[in-house]
């Protein structure tokens, strides 16, 4: 099975109908899974802040959302992440590519990368690094932690992970 | 008009459904003019409240209008597109139009200048776009809600506030008591 829908299954077993994306090049597989699921409302958001308002509507409608993002977008959304998911307690999967990590071939993205987890951990939020495909194998625990619990969580996958850049 | 004036007119219309309502001034005054359990204040996250109305909308079947102003609009202009592109025919954006930053001293916006917020949906892709004067703001809303059909109106009215005290209640509390009317 591929890593990808192997994804989108844990998202499904765990209800998760209502997904927004900001695409990636490394997400690009996952985001045309979640595209693909007749099980998942996917809704396109042309920023991750913006996204993160349709996910805390959705979850307030009674849906189980998601956002899948790079990790330069926590950069844009440290305010909504305080100020709504946080501040109403919400749940929110945030499925990230961690671009800048070993093998990037582009150097800006480092300049967010070194940034990411010391953002992550001054906002507490819980966050698992993805770095062998078998890591993957917590999603389906880590999204039952998620809606236990009403914190946004975030799943940061590295490009050894996905398996490098291609031809890139 | 200004926006209270509004709010106080058409908060008899509002009250029978689920409303998300733009941070600062205009939550304060939803709040003091009609508090219930179906207002979701925003006490913070500046520009959101278009995409919070439009996910809840399309995640559930009763009505929705978000109350947002023109400079919230502008703050998140990125909703229009995901909002044309994405219908929902529960969903009504009521944007307050007063051209100013009524919150923050009443700076002016750029919606007050040249740029035009009804041309810009429009242009987005929105299919049923309003513009009133602020008197016709209860009349086009209700015709907006009855339409059955996702709608943006744009009220253009004065420039201006009231003074009233922040909302203390806990975010918590306005999120749960809001999910439990969305679900009853």
């Amino acid at each position: 099975m591929s890593i990808s829908r192997q994804i989108v299954d844990d998202f499904v077993a765990n209800d998760v109908s209502f997904i927004t994306t900001v695409p990636c090049k490394q997400l690009a597989g996952v985001i045309d899974e979640v595209e693909a699921r007749p099980e998942i409302f996917h809704i396109p958001s042309n920023k991750e802040d913006e996204g993160m308002g349709l996910c805390a509507g959705a979850f307030m409608g009674g849906k189980r959302p998601a956002i899948i993002m790079q990790n330069t977008a926590i950069g844009v959304t440290i305010n909504t992440l305080a100020t709504l998911t946080q501040y109403y307690r919400m749940p929110l999967p945030m499925l990230i590519s961690y671009r800048g990590e070993l093998r990037e071939p582009v150097a800006c993205q480092v300049e967010m990368a070194v940034h990411t987890k010391a953002l992550l951990n001054q906002m507490n939020i819980p966050t698992y690094h993805f770095h062998k495909e078998s890591d993957a194998d917590e999603l389906d625990a880590i999204l039952k932690y998620t809606f236990m619990c009403n914190k946004p969580v975030a799943i940061l996958t590295d490009a050894s992970f996905w398996g490098g850049y291609g031809d890139q | 008009m200004i926006r209270s004036e509004i709010l106080r007119d058409i908060a008899p219309i509002l009250r029978d459904q689920l409303v998300v309502c733009n941070i600062g001034l205009p939550s304060q005054e939803l709040h003091m003019i009609d508090d219930n359990a179906r207002n979701f204040y925003m006490l913070g996250t500046m520009g959101l409240s278009s995409s919070i109305g439009l996910g809840l909308a399309l995640a559930q079947d009763k009505t929705v209008i978000s109350i947002d102003g023109d400079g919230s609009v502008l703050t998140n202009l990125g909703t229009l597109p995901t909002i044309a592109n994405n219908v929902a025919d529960n969903y009504t954006l009521l944007i307050i139009d007063n051209g100013s930053y009524g919150s923050t001293g009443d700076q002016p916006t750029y919606a007050g200048k040249k740029t035009r917020l009804e041309n810009v949906a429009s242009a987005c892709g929105c299919e049923n776009v309003v513009v009133c004067k602020d008197v016709d703001t209860g009349k086009v809303l209700q015709e907006a809600i009855d339409s059955k059909q996702m709608t943006v109106i744009v009220s253009k009215c004065d420039s201006g506030n009231i003074k009233l005290p922040v909302i203390t209640m806990d975010p918590v509390v306005i999120r749960d008591r809001f999910m439990k009317a969305v679900a009853s």
